[in-house]
């Protein structure tokens, strides 16, 4: 008994042993994957999955610019070249969508591969940089952050982009709790909220710019592609466990806390990218909100199934 | 007195095609006013116009006499029941309270008194017992009630309905007509996009005919005229072709006698 709650001791601790990188990439990983599950509530609710994925790939030649001009990494410049060319994409697609008969599919369609193919160019063209790469566009490099220049707080040193991610999140958090309202009532009732004098298009665009930036620190750690899925995984799970938005909200959250942890363990122990493990951890999840969730979970259903059925049989038999 | 709503040459594109032509118009307060008019011919557009929630290319709006701005508080919006995502993740109680948000905005807690004029609103449309439902358990009918309630709670002197008797059971709809009468009997003023032409007569006390220009306003006995109605629809609606094969009968019995 002893030995086996040795082996589980040992196995709990084992990502969090010797330096603090462990604990740096937890952290990094849930300070991208909260403030992404929370925003991802809304567009998954808006109906606008797809916009986090556009703007995730269209930072890339913002963030390629800005490192042409400023020549360092790790300068905030980035963020901002990359938040900018994040809200052209948002601009883009609803220029196309609303000034041509272009639907709006299409229309993020044309305008994210572009600036994401400029991107490509972009880096294949100017740069023979490590840090910019294939490997890094795609998964991302997040174990790279004990690379970077670290701040000393609380006798530990933090390394600078968890820190400039943490504080994108706590605003971004800070941006939803204060903007709750008008988020849940324009996505539900634009009409509505136009007919308050509020113009739906102003919280669109204030969402999208929020969205960017968050987008923008994730890039860092999960690339291009798998934005997406810290966006829209945790939303979907818990839509599918509740018909409350703000618990939806917190499931979302509580999701992105374990599949951070849980990619951590995974990451240990088959030394694979934290990012993608901790995209294939919120699958899992997602599968298991699917199956048991408590609102419409398979397994109820298939139970209530079994049971009507044999009931049914039952009552055939008796008359 | 003052008109309850005002619109002088009201005008809307869409994609640079006029769909709203010159709206001249003054409805009086406390008449329950029903727009009528072929499909396609601005009625939603009117409305959502006139409510600033989607722009015009000219001509002006006002409401008790002042323009929409500063009266915004004085008015209701009902849009159409299908305009929303009905699994969207709120309650019927959430949706109720909505309607009071207009007067409490964007930050302010929801206090005492939102949750009684809520509770109220749901009461008098008959969905208290549902206040804790997720919104999509509910028929087509009950969610037209728990948007009516919606708009009792925003406590407006003028409201804008859009199609609320589209898909409602019988008993929902006569549910609906008593509810706008009483609102009308406390002065307040309600204009609704109706289609049924069979029941307008009977619901209304002002008709709206609407097709792109506003053809005729006025009392409804005034204005549900066999001419009126065929200059707003054209051709091709039953009633008017009954209309044309009894002017056909009594041109036979006329070339008979």
């Amino acid at each position: 008994m002893d030995t086996v709650l040795l082996q589980l001791d040992a196995f709990l601790s084992r990502p969090f042993q010797g330096d603090d990188s462990g604990l740096w990439y937890v952290l990094m990983a849930f300070s991208v994957a909260l403030p992404c599950s929370l925003l991802g509530c809304f567009l998954l609710l808006r109906r606008m999955a797809l916009v986090g994925d556009a703007i995730s790939h269209s930072v890339l030649p913002g963030i390629v610019i800005a490192y042409l001009i400023v020549k360092d990494l790790s300068s905030p410049w980035l963020l901002f070249g990359a938040g900018a060319t994040g809200m052209l994409v948002t601009v883009l697609i609803e220029m196309i969508h609303s000034k041509t008969r272009v639907k709006q599919d299409a229309a993020i369609g044309i305008s994210f591969t572009t600036l994401f193919a400029l991107g490509i160019l972009l880096v294949s063209l100017f740069t023979r940089n490590d840090h910019i790469d294939a490997d890094c566009i795609i998964s991302g490099e997040l174990t790279h952050i004990i690379y970077y220049e670290a701040l000393e707080l609380f006798g530990k040193e933090v390394p600078m982009p968890l820190i400039t991610s943490t504080i994108v999140a706590i605003g971004a958090i800070g941006a939803i709790i204060v903007f709750y309202r008008l988020l849940m009532l324009s996505s539900f009732d634009a009409g509505l909220t136009a007919s308050f004098g509020i113009n739906p298009k102003v919280v669109h665009y204030l969402l999208m710019a929020v969205l960017s930036l968050v987008v923008v620190t994730s890039f860092r750690a999960v690339g291009a592609i798998l934005v997406i899925a810290l966006l829209i995984i945790p939303a979907a799970s818990a839509y599918l466990c509740t018909h409350r938005l703000k618990t939806m909200l917190l499931l979302s959250g509580i999701h992105s806390a374990i599949s951070s942890l849980a990619a951590m363990y995974i990451y240990v122990n088959f030394e694979c990218s934290i990012a993608s493990a901790m995209v294939v951890a919120g699958l899992l999840l997602f599968i298991v909100a699917w199956l048991f969730g408590p609102v419409d979970g398979l397994v109820w259903k298939w139970k209530r199934r079994y049971f009507r059925s044999e009931s049914y049989d039952y009552g055939e038999v008796d008359h | 007195m003052i008109p309850a709503l005002e619109t002088h040459d009201l005008t809307v594109t869409y994609h640079k095609r006029p769909v709203l032509y010159g709206v001249d118009l003054a409805i009086p307060e406390g008449n329950l006013v029903g727009i009528i008019g072929p499909n396609g011919a601005g009625k939603s557009t009117f409305i959502k116009s006139v409510m600033g929630v989607i722009p015009t290319v000219g001509g002006w709006v006002k409401v008790f006499g002042k323009p929409l701005k500063e009266n915004i508080t004085r008015v209701g919006y009902v849009p159409q029941r299908g305009s929303v995502d009905w699994d969207f993740p709120v309650t019927v109680m959430d949706v109720a309270l909505q309607g009071t948000y207009g007067k409490l905005g964007m930050f302010r807690r929801v206090g005492k008194k939102e949750r009684m004029l809520a509770e109220e609103a749901l009461d008098k449309v008959g969905m208290l017992p549902y206040a804790k439902r997720q919104i999509g358990n509910l028929s087509g009918g009950q969610q037209q009630r728990v948007f009516l309630a919606r708009a009792i709670a925003q406590d407006s002197d003028l409201y804008f309905m859009d199609e609320p008797f589209v898909g409602v059971d019988a008993a929902t709809e006569s549910a609906i007509i008593s509810l706008l009468q009483d609102m009308r009997e406390n002065g307040k003023t309600v204009v609704v996009v109706h289609h049924d032409l069979q029941t307008a007569p009977e619901y209304f006390d002002m008709l709206m005919l609407l097709n792109m220009r506003l053809l005729a306003f006025g009392k409804t006995e005034d204005v549900f005229t066999k001419e009126l109605l065929q200059k707003t629809y054209g051709g091709g609606l039953t009633i008017l072709s009954e209309i044309a094969t009894a002017a056909a009968k009594e041109n036979v019995k006329a070339s008979h006698d």
